[in-house]
């Protein structure tokens, strides 16, 4: 089986397995004896190599499950702390459904009202569409750091300056992002007053070789979220709840080792891509690449397959060994058509002809040239009728 | 052969997988997603498109170590079942929503993929049975004569017929497919059959209509035209029907109404008693063959023009592009827009939607 879906979850690296496996210690953190006070030693130890990595403060660190649920606590955390007198979510198009359905939850339960913005072709957030959004001003924000599907990586850190000149604050998702861009929550804040600007940031583990189960929220310190879990008042009454001491230590570990390799490994990547869509574009020119041709997260190859039905191709190519996908899938497991496809102007016919292939650390430049080939083979079986 | 089996995830397509994948086929599972709003749980014995449904066929693939995928039909099944259901309603005829899904979905769109794919055949859990007959493939009777299937399968030509694969259409009972659900160790061995449209849930055709059409107040006519009630819209009748006309008081004569015509233009619906309900010929211009077609223009059969209706004696002709069907004694209950399936013997010889009807009775004056 060739492994073609890192976006979807990476392998356990095997760092990050003996990192995790080692902090299985005995002692709750939040216990004030012994045990405990190593427990919280190892932990709030992790919680600095997160906020060195991500440029927070540990106190902005609040570990979580994962990336729904840093993306819930934030934009209903902040939703529900909002400034008087605003109701306003702004809402770019193509945003992952984590943050499509608590919004439309919001918006549902709560009275939220959407702004949405509309993307440019290659999938990025226009500065302009973004800033007139918000004024209003808007109650939060959202927006993707890098787009999960199109891999087309936007510019964090104008996002954040229009919000902070509007008074807005904004959460980030950078779950897609995590790893192949360097995430710098200080710069990207700035100098914003309070409430405004960049205030929340997600990350999750299993994208980036730690385990399901694991992630973080930077919760900037100017920022006052309700928290979604009441409890033990853990992490500043933000996420009530016995804090996973080793899931903090593998996703600590899984950063570092992104941010060492980043440099090598993004131009490792860009050059396998390079090959496959050069190879694509000489055998198979129907086929279109997807996103931004030049500010793309380096691993994901998203296209779209004119007159090819995704779920056909994801059948053929699984067939051959060949794990890709065709974007979201419900939770029948049944291909949607990818509403982010459709963000970028295509129809709900061509949002299924799509797939998304998406490189990680396992990935090399010989599996890649065998899929090229069973790709272009399916394709062409596929639309030769 | 390369199989692609239907799963809905119910007990039938389930022990047909199996038995498939025991015959030494290259089986893999496909469950159709043919809602896009599809529930979340099963409720009762109805729906066969929730995600618990999809579920259960999954961890059936999962028992038979088979690939399993769920494909999305919903847009083909919308556009090809569920607008034909509405807009025959509308049109004052009486559709099998059932049927329309296999001649336009199972059997053609999916048919239609699996070939594109590489595969050989498509495996359901439909009771009816494939017999290599003198001049090709033939479609027949199941031998479970209570769970014969093979009124809805009527609509298979010989193209389609060609690529079907029917695994449990010689099995005596459905008893035995529960019992061999049961040994394979299948969590759907008791899951209750589903009986009604699948995308009513709750078996309210006429609430279901109704949203959909929206209900207007007409007339109840009798056979003279005389207006003796009126109901809340026409659409939601049925030629036959009896119950939940409301007209409040009798019939001259006593005896129960039935409706008798439906009139979608001047939303009128028309009723009279049983007997002129007789219906002498029925007939329709969309006509196929299961296989190879009949050698006569004319020929002795048996129709059936309801899945649980019994056969009756025939005699079937092609005459001006239309198969003309007149049953030896008349008919009651006969909708337009219902299938008429002609049988010879066991062997299903080909159906027509119906279109057009004769009463037995002429009008009383």
């Amino acid at each position: 089986m060739i492994y073609l879906d890192h976006a979807a979850t990476t392998p356990l690296r095997a760092e990050v397995r003996d990192a995790w496996l080692g902090a299985q210690l005995v002692g709750n953190a939040s216990s004030v004896h012994g045990a405990g006070q190593s427990a919280r030693r190892v932990l709030e130890e992790a919680r600095e190599r997160v906020a060195a990595s991500l440029n927070s403060q540990p106190i902005e660190v609040v570990f979580t499950s994962g990336g729904t649920e840093s993306v819930n606590l934030a934009l209903k955390g902040l939703w529900s702390a909002r400034a008087e007198g605003r109701d306003a979510i702004v809402l770019p198009d193509g945003e992952h459904h984590a943050t499509l359905d608590a919004v439309g939850w919001l918006a549902a339960r709560e009275g939220a009202r959407v702004r949405a913005v509309a993307l440019e072709r290659s999938g990025r957030i226009p500065l302009a569409g973004f800033r007139e959004a918000l004024d209003g001003p808007a109650a939060l924000a959202t927006a993707l750091v890098a787009a999960n599907e199109t891999g087309t990586i936007n510019d964090a850190a104008l996002l954040a300056g229009a919000a902070a000149e509007a008074g807005v604050p904004l959460h980030l998702d950078a779950v897609a992002a995590a790893g192949h861009v360097p995430l710098d929550f200080a710069a990207w804040r700035g100098t914003a007053p309070a409430q405004a600007g960049l205030v929340a940031l997600s990350v999750s583990g299993h994208k980036l070789g730690a385990p399901v189960g694991t992630g973080a929220l930077v919760v900037s310190r100017h920022a006052a979220p309700d928290p979604l879990l009441h409890g033990g008042g853990q992490q500043r009454g933000l996420r009530a709840g016995t804090q996973d001491i080793a899931g903090a230590v593998a996703l600590a570990t899984a950063l570092e080792l992104a941010d060492a390799e980043r440099d090598g490994e993004n131009a490792r990547l860009e050059g396998i891509r390079a090959r496959v869509v050069a190879e694509l574009a000489e055998r198979a020119p129907e086929i279109v690449v997807l996103g931004d041709p030049s500010r793309h997260l380096p691993g994901t190859i998203h296209l779209h397959l004119p007159g090819a039905v995704g779920e056909s191709l994801m059948f053929l190519l699984d067939q051959r060994g060949f794990s890709v996908s065709t974007g979201s899938a419900c939770q029948a497991g049944v291909a949607e058509p990818s509403h982010v496809v459709m963000a970028l102007g295509y129809s709900a016919d061509e949002a299924r002809q799509v797939l998304r292939i998406s490189m990680g650390a396992t990935t090399t430049q010989a599996e890649m040239s065998s899929f090229t080939a069973a790709l272009v083979e399916a394709y062409s079986r596929l639309t030769s009728r | 052969m390369r199989v692609l089996a239907a799963m809905s995830g119910g007990v039938d397509s389930a022990v047909a997988a199996a038995r498939a994948v025991e015959a030494g086929h290259e089986v893999v599972g496909v469950h159709l997603a043919l809602s896009r709003a599809g529930g979340t749980l099963r409720t009762g014995s109805r729906g066969c498109c929730t995600v618990e449904d999809a579920m259960d066929a999954r961890r059936v693939a999962d028992k038979l170590g088979i690939p399993f995928y769920v494909w999305d039909f919903s847009e083909r099944f919308r556009d090809d079942v569920i607008d034909d259901f509405i807009s025959e309603y509308q049109a004052g005829r009486t559709p099998n929503p059932c049927m329309r899904c296999n001649e336009k979905i199972k059997f053609a769109a999916l048919l239609e993929r699996a070939i594109e794919l590489g595969f050989d055949a498509i495996c359901t859990g439909h009771y009816a049975t494939l017999v290599d007959g003198e001049q090709g493939l033939e479609l027949h009777r199941s031998s479970e004569e209570a769970k014969d299937q093979s009124y809805v399968l009527g609509v298979l030509n010989a193209a389609q017929l060609a690529h079907c694969y029917f695994p449990l259409g010689t099995t005596p009972s459905k008893q035995i497919v529960r019992a061999e659900a049961e040994a394979r160790g299948f969590s759907v061995a008791k899951k209750p059959d589903s009986y009604d449209i699948c995308f009513i849930p709750d078996g309210d055709t006429r609430g279901y209509l109704a949203e959909k059409m929206g209900m207007e107040q007409g007339e109840i006519l009798d056979r003279s035209g005389d207006v003796i009630g009126t109901h809340e819209g026409a659409h939601a009748f049925t030629v036959g029907q009896r119950k939940g006309l409301n007209i409040g008081h009798p019939a001259p004569d006593g005896k129960p109404r039935f409706v008798l015509e439906i009139r979608p233009v001047q939303n009128q619906v028309v009723v009279g008693p049983k007997e002129a309900l007789a219906v002498s010929q029925i007939s329709g211009s969309r006509y196929s063959w299961a296989g190879a077609a009949p050698l006569e223009t004319e020929f002795v059969c048996e129709v059936q023009i309801r899945a649980h209706a019994d056969p009756v004696p025939a005699t079937a002709t092609l005459e001006g592009g239309r198969l003309v069907i007149t049953p030896d004694a008349p008919l009651d209950g006969v909708a337009t827009g219902q299938t008429a399936v002609v049988y010879v013997g066991t062997r299903v010889v080909g159906q027509c939607t119906i279109d057009t009807t004769v009463s037995a009775v002429p009008v009383a004056a």
